[in-house]
């Protein structure tokens, strides 16, 4: 292995960013490819497969035999509001693969009692993510239903690039809070991307029901990074 | 997958590979790049290794690792890449095989 792809490999991982090594099994020579990088043929269909799926494995392309050894970041989750359906939510996600934190500045909301087990932050947003900043391996799900707390972390999400980022409310709720994001400076774009009303449409009812509907929302949005509506990779 | 979001550097064997090289020492690195039926660890695990013997990491479940830091120090000398094939642990080489059943390819090339 080249050190010098050694050295870059480690520090995209450091950094939280997906990389693959793609080694040549016949001559042993490897390189490097971050996510977005153009790579054309055979092999790059092989490298774009491998960043959705994460799965490393062998491809044969252009008469050679090379190993592609994905390294992609834990996908997380972070949730605005210490509220009923995050307590379904964390066990579930946890389940799922993707570890759970939850934000949420009121206190009476926040308590381990009702998060046992669960990294909680009894804190604003404004706060917390300074510290832990948020990434497009990070999805942001909104659910406080209070502007004053949800607004921050959602242009936080969208400015990070978070794979997912959704937030609770009605339709009617959501055009108020877009004309805010709007005033706070997000392009329409953006906030087009903001899956709201939250959650697939499954018919959920229950906060337990509408946790399902988020995360499979979120391991949907996960699964197709970079893949359009027709399933086409972007 | 874990709970940590974050590398668990300590514990990481490309991060403890690159240590390595930086306090100069000759290092392999060891990849798993294929198995087949039921393998204790997933296509992509590294096992790192140092000249004089030192390894941090799996390939198995501590089955064919004695046998892969053993290859792993001729590859240093030698800086040829070699590619391991272990099976099914039989009489003749009960040490180096795989009492699950499975089947694993293992790479094996030095760092520089």
């Amino acid at each position: 292995m080249d050190p010098y792809a050694l050295k870059t490999l480690n520090a995209e991982r450091r950094a939280r960013r997906a990389a693959i090594l793609v080694t040549d099994l016949g001559d042993g020579r490897d390189r490097i490819v971050r996510e977005g990088d153009q790579v054309a043929g055979d092999l790059g269909a092989a490298i774009a497969r491998a960043f959705r799926s994460g799965s490393s494995g062998s491809v044969e392309a252009e008469g050679r035999t090379f190993f592609l050894n994905a390294h992609l970041p834990q996908p997380r989750l972070v949730v605005i509001g210490a509220v009923h359906i995050s307590q379904a939510l964390a066990p579930m996600a946890k389940i799922a693969g993707y570890p759970l934190e939850i934000i949420d500045p009121r206190t009476a909301f926040a308590t381990p009692d009702r998060f046992p087990d669960v990294a909680l932050h009894a804190e604003w947003p404004e706060d917390v993510l300074k510290r832990l900043p948020l990434d497009s391996y990070t999805a942001l799900a909104a659910v406080t239903h209070d502007p004053k707390i949800d607004d921050f972390a959602l242009r936080a999400a969208l400015d990070a690039n978070c794979f997912y980022v959704g937030a609770l409310g009605s339709r009617k709720t959501h055009a108020k809070r877009v004309e805010r994001l709007l005033a706070l400076g997000a392009s329409a774009d953006q906030i087009a991307r903001i899956h709201a009303p939250i959650g697939l449409d499954i018919g959920a009812a229950s906060p337990a029901e509408i946790a399902v509907a988020v995360l499979a929302q979120v391991v949907h949005a996960f699964r197709s990074r970079g893949v359009d509506a027709k399933g086409v990779a972007a | 997958m874990s709970d940590n979001i974050y590398l668990d550097e300590a514990r990481d064997p490309l991060i403890i590979a690159e240590g390595w090289m930086k306090d100069g020492k000759d290092v392999a690195i060891a990849t798993v790049v294929e198995t087949w039926g039921s393998a204790p660890r997933p296509v992509g695990s590294h096992l790192v290794i140092d000249a004089d013997g030192n390894f941090h990491g799996s390939v198995s479940g501590g089955c064919v690792e004695g046998a892969v830091v053993t290859e792993a120090i001729d590859v240093i000398d030698t800086g040829k890449a070699k590619m391991l094939e272990f099976g099914v642990a039989d009489e003749t080489a009960w040490q180096v095989g795989l009492s699950c059943g499975g089947r694993i390819k293992v790479y094996v090339e030095r760092l520089g």
